[in-house]
């Protein structure tokens, strides 16, 4: 629908540039979503490049191992899927909670939670047949994940309590759950802080042999079709998007805004308890500290580049999950310590946000409609007045 | 009784990093800007801090540098939510994950080895040792005595009773009218990130340099979310975030000790841990309800 949508207002003022210049013409060219990734992505190489410098090599060999390295064998292609799994699934949580006005930033405990229901299920299932065994884990990595999005949904829609606070300082909490489970009652025999693997019935199976590709990269596709359809051609979905666009205004259209939130909320964080689900059925067969990675705040940083649009979503985690394999690359071959991806995401979020609002006002100049390509700054919880 | 003592100092040595965060984060939302880089801020803080210490040997000059690498985080957000009008939330979040990355790829280049780097450890004041176990209360380092001496104080001052300070409080409440009466918006707003995000800075610094005379990973866990919780429950009033910073340190402090106290041995550590956390949510459940943001809160402020 974004994309669509950004598309088209392209192409509206390509029609409207011909009669201007046609500099004009590619700077309006460029304001669609996709040119907006594409700027970002290059604004971003140019503002990170220092830092490879600063580890003594050269940028553009960087740049070749980060994107094109990752591309260049079968195996490391599969890596890249596999990378891109986690985060499409926080991707397309983030994307649906943040197009319907609910500012899920806990994807990363929740992603931790679904993981715990995953590794009780998957250690419990011994003998039992993977096709009774998987469902049920994922369903019940889904069903933890809501419920940790629950108690910020409810708190947000029954006291107006500002869910981007709780979210977030639920995240710390959901680590220490995983590093009490690890060092406690799931203390691996063998030591170290892991839990004890989970029963064979209850790994993903992979989808290749010689790879480490799994079910999970095939449900995290899934998930985001479902999510694509239900937002761009359901009534529900438009529901839920009305009340992004304008909580005030969906409210006077009969809609029901608190639902709408409290529903978006369980489901984004049922979608990114699956990615906890899937990360530990599929790569690490049990519970451990570090199995995120971050793929909770990474998903953020899916959902904006990828304009909060599904086609996007995939898109930009694709993109992610190939960096991730190629600073791992680079930090093999040219020594290049691999946390200079979490810089380069970080910057690519606020080269993204910063293209945005410079659209942003273009757009208001020039009277085109706004589109859904990021969520609206602000909603009817900050009542005006003076502090209390 | 030393129990006691040891409690309460232990309370105010935890509450001095949340001290600095919180009265930041109010300083920026009175300008009608939520900072959600405040968690990158305090580990950038933190990590730039302890690496000018390492490398010129004083901690002062480290606590400069933590105070310089918070300005510019501060125009940099700046940058993005006023120059540009950028969504603050993303913003912010950009900011905290691009922070964080920089501060661990830099710790990787420059100081990561075989062994543990460290600095020395601040000293720690003991101006009241001569009153035997109850001095021990006092007994702090010198950052949490500014924290709680100068720091809070001098902001709550600021916001409340300068012309300066009305002014922050002017362009968080109605841009407008403060443009027309001829305050500049952006240089407030931009002056307000900065200040806010030098104090964040300094918080995370005071880990790095004060309690820990080291850096590692994961060092600030989740305290700027806790710092933005703090402001909400404080209702954006300096001293009753300071309040909120020394309930949460309590929870935080007493947890620590119970773990070695007959009869909680099989607690858990991680669920004391998790407990001040949960306890600030609770705090807000109660609290939080319908409270009044700054009236420009989250909006960019454009001319038209």
């Amino acid at each position: 629908m974004s994309a669509a949508g950004g598309a088209g207002a392209a192409g509206a003022t390509g029609g409207m540039a011909s009669r201007t210049s046609g500099a004009k013409a590619a700077v309006a060219a460029f304001s669609g979503t996709l040119g907006i990734a594409v700027l970002a992505i290059l604004i971003t190489l140019i503002l990170t490049a220092p830092l490879i410098l600063a580890a003594g090599a050269s940028p553009i060999d960087a740049y070749l191992n980060f994107f094109i390295t990752p591309l260049t064998s079968q195996f490391r292609l599969l890596e890249v899927l596999v990378s891109a799994t986690p985060i499409l699934f926080t991707g397309v949580a983030v994307a649906i909670a943040f197009r319907s006005g609910y500012w899920n930033i806990g994807a990363e405990g929740q992603l931790l939670m679904g993981a715990v229901a995953a590794t009780f299920v998957g250690m419990n299932v011994e003998g039992w047949s993977p096709l009774v065994a998987i469902p049920l884990m994922i369903l019940a990595g889904a069903l933890a994940g809501a419920a940790w999005a629950f108690v910020p949904g409810i708190l947000r829609v029954r006291l107006g309590i500002d869910e981007v606070v709780t979210t977030l300082l639920l995240n710390p909490v959901a680590l220490l759950v995983v590093k009490g489970l690890v060092q406690g009652p799931w203390r691996n025999p063998d030591g170290i802080t892991e839990s004890p693997p989970i029963a064979a019935a209850a790994e993903f199976p992979t989808l290749l042999a010689k790879s480490r590709l799994h079910l999970g990269f095939i449900l995290a596709v899934v998930i985001l079709l479902i999510a694509w359809y239900v937002l761009s051609r359901t009534a529900t979905g438009l529901r839920l998007r009305a009340v992004g666009l304008s909580p005030h205004a969906a409210r006077f259209a009969g809609i029901r805004v608190e639902r709408s939130l409290l529903m978006v909320a369980l489901v984004s964080g049922a979608i990114a308890g699956m990615a906890g689900v899937s990360e530990v059925a599929g790569i690490q067969g049990r519970l451990t500290p570090g199995l995120s990675s971050g793929a909770g705040y990474t998903g953020i940083v899916v959902a904006m580049l990828g304009g909060l649009s599904m086609p996007g979503v995939l898109g930009s985690a694709l993109l992610l999950g190939d960096l991730n394999v190629g600073t791992n690359s680079a930090e093999r071959a040219l020594g290049i310590p691999s946390q200079v991806g979490d810089v380069v995401q970080g910057t690519l979020l606020l080269v993204v946000v910063g293209l945005l609002a410079i659209r942003r006002w273009r757009v208001h100049r020039s009277d085109r409609p706004a589109d859904e390509s990021e969520p609206p700054p602000d909603d009817e919880r900050h009542v005006e007045g003076a502090p209390g | 009784m030393i129990w006691l003592f040891d409690l309460i100092g232990a309370t105010f040595r935890n509450a001095t990093p949340l001290v600095y965060g919180t009265t930041g984060e109010t300083v920026t939302e009175r300008s009608g800007i939520l900072n959600l880089g405040i968690e990158g801020t305090m580990y950038f803080g933190a990590f730039t801090g302890f690496a000018f210490a390492l490398w010129t040997g004083e901690p002062l000059l480290g606590l400069l540098a933590a105070i310089i690498a918070g300005v510019l985080a501060g125009a940099v957000m700046g940058l993005l939510t006023v120059t540009l009008g950028a969504n603050q939330h993303v913003s912010g979040l950009g900011l905290t994950i691009a922070l964080i990355g920089l501060s661990e790829f830099s710790n990787r280049l420059l100081i990561e080895g075989a062994e543990q780097k460290r600095v020395p450890p601040m000293e720690q004041w003991n101006p009241l040792g001569f009153l035997g176990d109850v001095g021990t209360i006092a007994q702090q380092y010198g950052l949490t005595y500014v924290a709680f001496l100068l720091v809070a104080p001098a902001v709550w001052w600021m916001l409340g009773r300068t012309r300066f300070g009305l002014a922050i409080r002017a362009v968080g409440e109605n841009p407008e009218a403060a443009d027309a009466a001829g305050i500049s918006v952006a240089r407030v707003r931009y002056a307000s990130l900065m200040i806010g995000s030098a104090l964040m800075a300094v918080g995370g610094a005071f880990l790095t340099l004060a309690v820990l005379g080291s850096f590692t990973l994961d060092i600030i866990a989740g305290r700027g979310w806790v710092c933005l919780a703090l402001v909400i429950f404080g209702r954006w009033r300096v001293f009753r975030g300071v309040l909120g910073a020394l309930i949460f340190a309590l929870v935080y402090s007493l947890g620590l000790r119970l773990q070695i106290m007959p009869g909680f041995e099989d607690v858990p550590q991680e669920l004391m841990l998790a407990l001040p956390y949960l306890a600030v949510i609770a705090a807000l459940a109660i609290s939080g309800r319908n409270v009044a943001y700054p009236g420009a809160y989250l909006k960019p402020y454009r001319r038209s």
